[in-house]
């Protein structure tokens, strides 16, 4: 019971992106479609559950004093490893990600739960942790990401519900913010509703 | 563990060679399926801008700075078309690649972009099927157009919104195109010349 | 002319924030106050500015020659963060009264994504130093512009009645997509 409430807690309670408002670089900048949104998600947990478990294993043997380099060493490498693996295997998905598959160092996210979680917890809790704020993020990056494309292509997942461009705004830059915006605004009356 | 200079200096060494060793190993791992992955694409946009072939000779040149390889494609020993890995650097968001697809008689078959960071929904629309930047030039020989985007006074038109884009593929076509004229002596800028050009081709693959 | 185009672009028509949403954390973070956000522009101008010079050096004097490329991820943001820490003390024994406007900023600038983006940006587009300097400086310059307007906007947000349940971060968001659509106005400048 306990295992899966920190699994949850990732998702609703402690959502990465509409509640603690952290990684808000790749939630705006690789939602242009639900896809690109997935599938940063994805990598950002991959590199998350990683390193949260690692962090918990080698917690015992860092001097606290440089353990924020430690934990950025472990994370970075994970990164380039997990860069290295969608260019190989997923060469399309890599490209249109771009420069923030090596940015995911930077995400505030990762660090957080580093810092936060696994520093604190043993392996198995840090591993779910990594798991539900993973998802937390994967779904709320895939959500805007689809909103998006709904609006600015007219298609979900790809596949076109409309002909012609649609409200080509909502692909562009403001576009990411306005959506991003609203949907928080969406969730903080729903959870408000939920707690009531 | 303590804070001691030693015990931090051990520590974090240990981690990076541990984490250099590791991420080593994977780039090891990675390097073939990576460069597959390269190669998959290129032969994929060969085949999307030329016809049916049966081999290419890839001939590497720099126009302007920028390395730009023409691959000719044969079938049966006869120039069926050139498909011309080009780039420009003018790009909305700096460099990207094109794969442009000639006739033997320098007319252009298709355009493929191999890679682009282009706006999306903006920029990016110049590797969408049937966009105006490529049906100005589909079917048409670049040496007998103004190549330039309509607002400068030239033959193009461009996307909708993405004018700095629009010039940057038709720098990328135009350098294409004098990429395949270099290759092929000269003669492949004149449409009427192009048959001759393609013989002496076919007799000398080395003159380029 | 060249250096004049990637001045205007990396400014105005390629916003760091607000078209290439690098930086957003501290761009939504530090923005209360105009004071604050022009001192978290200054630090970010300079240390954005001092990082292009020192990974420029890093990429084609050390791991190009060593072809361990693919470490770039893991060598830049150490730097990064060796960086950040040096300018704290240099500033701090140089110039106090610097160290005293900008010093509070310095330690987040590390997990500032602008930084880290800046310095993969500027190596995958085959910059030369100078070009690395100018473009970097300018992108930083672009960062402090958007982060003072928007701070001066949040300013006056303040005193107005915003619905309940857009106040906080969601108005904020939707102030940064009209600034957004505002800068793309200047898209036809290059």
């Amino acid at each position: 019971m306990d295992k899966l409430r920190i699994i949850l807690s990732g998702i609703v309670k402690n959502n990465p992106t509409f509640v603690l408002m952290l990684g808000m670089c790749p939630t705006l900048a690789t939602t242009t479609s639900a896809v690109n949104g997935a599938g940063m998600g994805a990598a950002t947990m991959a590199v998350l559950i990683l390193s949260n478990i690692v962090i918990s294993l080698i917690k015992g043997v860092i001097p606290s004093k440089v353990r924020i380099p430690a934990y950025i060493v472990v994370i970075a490498a994970f990164v380039t490893v997990v860069e290295l693996l969608m260019k190989a295997y997923l060469p399309e998905l890599s490209k249109s990600l771009g420069v923030f598959i090596p940015l995911i160092v930077v995400n505030c996210i990762i660090l957080g739960r580093a810092e936060g979680f696994a520093a604190k917890n043993g392996v198995l809790d840090s591993a779910l942790d990594g798991v539900g704020t993973g998802l937390g993020f994967t779904l709320a990056l895939t959500l805007v990401g689809a909103v998006r494309e709904m609006l600015g292509s007219g298609a979900i997942f790809g596949h076109k519900f409309i002909a012609g461009d649609g409200m080509l705004i909502f692909v562009l830059a403001p576009g990411a913010f306005l959506v991003l915006g609203y949907l928080m605004v969406a969730f903080n009356r729903l959870t408000a509703k939920m707690k009531s | 563990m303590k804070n001691t200079l030693l015990n931090m200096i051990l520590v974090l060494g240990g981690i990076s060679a541990v984490a250099s060793a590791g991420v080593g190993y994977v780039y090891k791992i990675t390097e073939g399926p990576i460069a597959a992955a390269v190669e998959a694409n290129k032969t994929a946009a060969l085949a999307g801008v030329l016809p049916a072939f049966d081999a290419t000779t890839p001939a590497e040149m720099t126009l302007d700075e920028i390395p730009v390889t023409v691959h000719t494609a044969t079938q049966g020993g006869n120039v069926v078309g050139y498909a011309v890995e080009t780039a420009t650097r003018q790009g909305f968001s700096g460099e990207f690649r094109l794969m442009v697809g000639f006739s033997p008689n320098g007319k252009v078959l298709a355009v493929e972009v191999l890679q682009h960071a282009e706006t999306p929904g903006l920029g990016d629309k110049m590797a969408g099927e049937g966009n105006p930047l490529l049906a100005s030039f589909r079917g048409r020989n670049p040496g007998g157009m103004n190549l330039a985007v309509r607002k400068d006074g030239g033959d193009v038109d461009a996307l909708t919104a993405a004018t700095i884009t629009s010039r940057a593929y038709v720098d990328a076509v135009a350098r294409a195109f004098n990429a395949v004229v270099r290759s092929t002596g000269g003669a492949g800028a004149d449409a009427d010349a192009g048959a001759t050009a393609n013989t002496r081709d076919n007799e000398t693959p080395a003159a380029f | 002319m060249e250096y004049i185009l990637i001045i205007i672009s990396a400014i105005f028509v390629n916003n760091v924030v607000l078209a290439q949403f690098l930086g957003v954390c501290p761009f939504l973070g530090v923005s209360n106050r105009v004071p604050t956000s022009m001192g978290m522009g200054a630090a970010v101008v300079f240390v954005m500015t001092i990082a292009a010079v020192v990974v420029y050096l890093l990429q084609y004097y050390v791991l190009v020659p060593l072809g361990i490329e693919y470490m770039q991820t893991i060598v830049f943001i150490l730097v990064i963060a060796a960086l950040v820490q040096m300018v704290e003390l240099v500033l701090k024994k140089v110039s106090p009264s610097l160290y005293q406007a900008l010093g509070i900023f310095l330690p987040l600038i590390t997990t500032n994504c602008a930084v880290l983006g800046v310095a993969i940006l500027l190596v995958q587009k085959q910059y030369n130093l100078l070009q690395s300097v100018t473009y970097s400086f300018s992108t930083a310059v672009g960062f402090a512009l958007a982060l003072v307007i928007f701070a001066g906007i949040r300013e006056r947000l303040e005193l107005d009645d915003v619905p309940r349940a857009l106040r906080g971060t969601p108005i904020a968001l939707i102030t940064a997509g009209i600034l957004a659509m505002a800068f793309m106005g200047f898209s036809g400048l290059v």
